[in-house]
């Protein structure tokens, strides 16, 4: 009877079936991937029944946070190549007498996230060399009548594109004197049409008992 | 199996190097992809968010030019937002003299909460016709016995909110004690129960105490509006 011979060397597992694999899975994710934008607040949305998804450009969100502050956000989409957001940038910069260099323009376009910053830090962060620095100047912007830097924000925002359509993202937990506020200042500026920001749920009747 | 290396055997006795095709190692390879997988598999947002449309009624800036519309107080329901995740609901209307008579006339305020038996059964109740109708309209189109596209069936039960007269006039107000979770489950619930017609509006000084009075809490500084 022959020797059965045993391989010497480890088995080899042919791996390309999964290298294809892994492959395909990986291009469709890099190609479907919508990245998540960090927001400098953390916001819970409340859940609604509603399906229709939000518009991916000619938006400006209003993020209301949980304590109070309000950010704001400028087409979060694929028309930034029309650059609304530094044009809407030089237009406040015009407002308050604040001249933004090329740099500060471009790093503002750069921003994907919502900023909440008064006009009069808007310079040093913009400079800010890192997140962190970045983030300790988030502190909302102002939106009391007595410097209203919000309504102009939004005045500049339809000006530079007058298609923008409001949306609020709200956390469940803000208070609604302040929802309000914005609200009021919105409907000061005539933009009475709102999006509002929601999870969706699901929702079951049960007609039989309402019909008793 | 054994057959075959019985032949090669046979054959000679010469040992040959095996013809290998070149294998190159994928591990490192797999290993990074599985890190870009878990990368971008964590960072995509696969659910995007979804909008509740609402529009407000424009700012009369001028009072003297533009007079209120007219609802019939009967067909009028109003839901209060109070603290505490609280709704209150009364009908008809109230006059800020109604509230300043003594003793003051006040409509009866109905306490409820947003869980499926509160606010929604009462306000199923009062909408009752409307709600059957599009719940009709909505199974026979999805059970195909009317053949209508997506968009046309939206029409549609526009439409049939539009013709209704019977269902309540919904007047949303929020005291500012609410929060903002409470004013889109409100709205949500106007579209969960089909109400045609409904509104947010300010609410009014006497209203706010109302609220006040019935959720037991000190009144804030809001009579100055008077």
């Amino acid at each position: 009877m022959p020797k059965i011979r045993l391989p010497k060397n480890s088995p080899h597992i042919d791996m390309t079936p999964m290298v294809d694999l892994f492959s395909v899975v990986l291009i469709f994710l890099m190609l479907t991937t919508t990245m998540r934008q960090p927001e400098p607040a953390n916001v819970d949305t409340p859940f609604s029944i509603s399906e229709t998804p939000l518009p991916d450009f000619n938006t400006m969100t209003f993020l209301l946070s949980n304590d109070g502050k309000v950010f704001m956000n400028f087409d979060n989409g694929g028309d930034t190549i029309l650059k609304y957001r530094p044009k809407i940038l030089t237009a406040m910069g015009e407002r308050y007498g604040i001249e933004f260099t090329e740099a500060e323009l471009r790093t503002f376009e750069m921003q994907k996230s919502s900023m909440g910053i008064p006009i009069a830090q808007m310079k040093q962060f913009l400079n800010a060399k890192d997140n962190n620095e970045r983030n300790a100047l988030q502190v909302g912007i102002p939106i009391d009548s007595a410097d209203n830097q919000l309504s102009f924000w939004i005045l500049a925002a339809r000006q530079v594109n007058p298609n923008i359509k409001a949306s609020i993202k709200g956390d469940s937990k803000t208070s609604f004197e302040m929802v309000e506020k914005v609200l009021d200042i919105l409907q000061d500026r005539n933009v009475n049409r709102f999006n509002l920001v929601t999870s969706l749920e699901a929702v079951k009747i049960n007609l039989e008992e309402i019909q008793q | 199996m054994a057959e075959i290396i019985q032949q090669e055997q046979q054959k000679g006795g010469k040992r040959r190097a095996k013809k290998h095709a070149p294998h190159i190692d994928m591990t490192p390879m797999v290993d990074l992809m599985c890190l870009l997988i878990v990368f971008f598999m964590l960072t995509t947002a696969f659910s995007k968010a979804k909008i509740m449309e609402i529009v407000l009624p424009e700012k009369i800036k001028d009072p003297t030019k533009q007079e209120a519309p007219k609802i019939s107080a009967s067909r009028t329901t109003n839901i209060l937002l109070g603290p505490d995740n609280k709704v209150y609901v009364y009908p008809g209307s109230v006059k800020p003299e109604d509230y300043s008579a003594n003793p003051p006339i006040l409509p009866p305020l109905t306490a409820t909460d947003f869980s499926a038996e509160g606010i929604r059964r009462i306000l199923l109740d009062r909408n009752k016709a409307l709600f059957k109708k599009i719940n009709d309209f909505n199974a026979e189109v999805i059970s195909g016995k009317i053949p209508i596209s997506q968009d046309s069936a939206r029409s549609m039960v526009a439409q049939l909110k539009k013709d209704d007269d019977t269902g309540p006039i919904v007047l949303i107000k929020a005291h500012k004690l609410a929060n903002y979770g409470n004013f889109v489950d409100i709205l949500d619930e106007m579209n969960i129960c089909g109400i045609a017609r409904y509104t947010f509006v300010k609410i009014a000084w006497y209203e706010e105490m109302m609220v006040e009075r019935a959720a037991g809490i000190a009144s804030t500084a809001t009579a100055s509006a008077r």
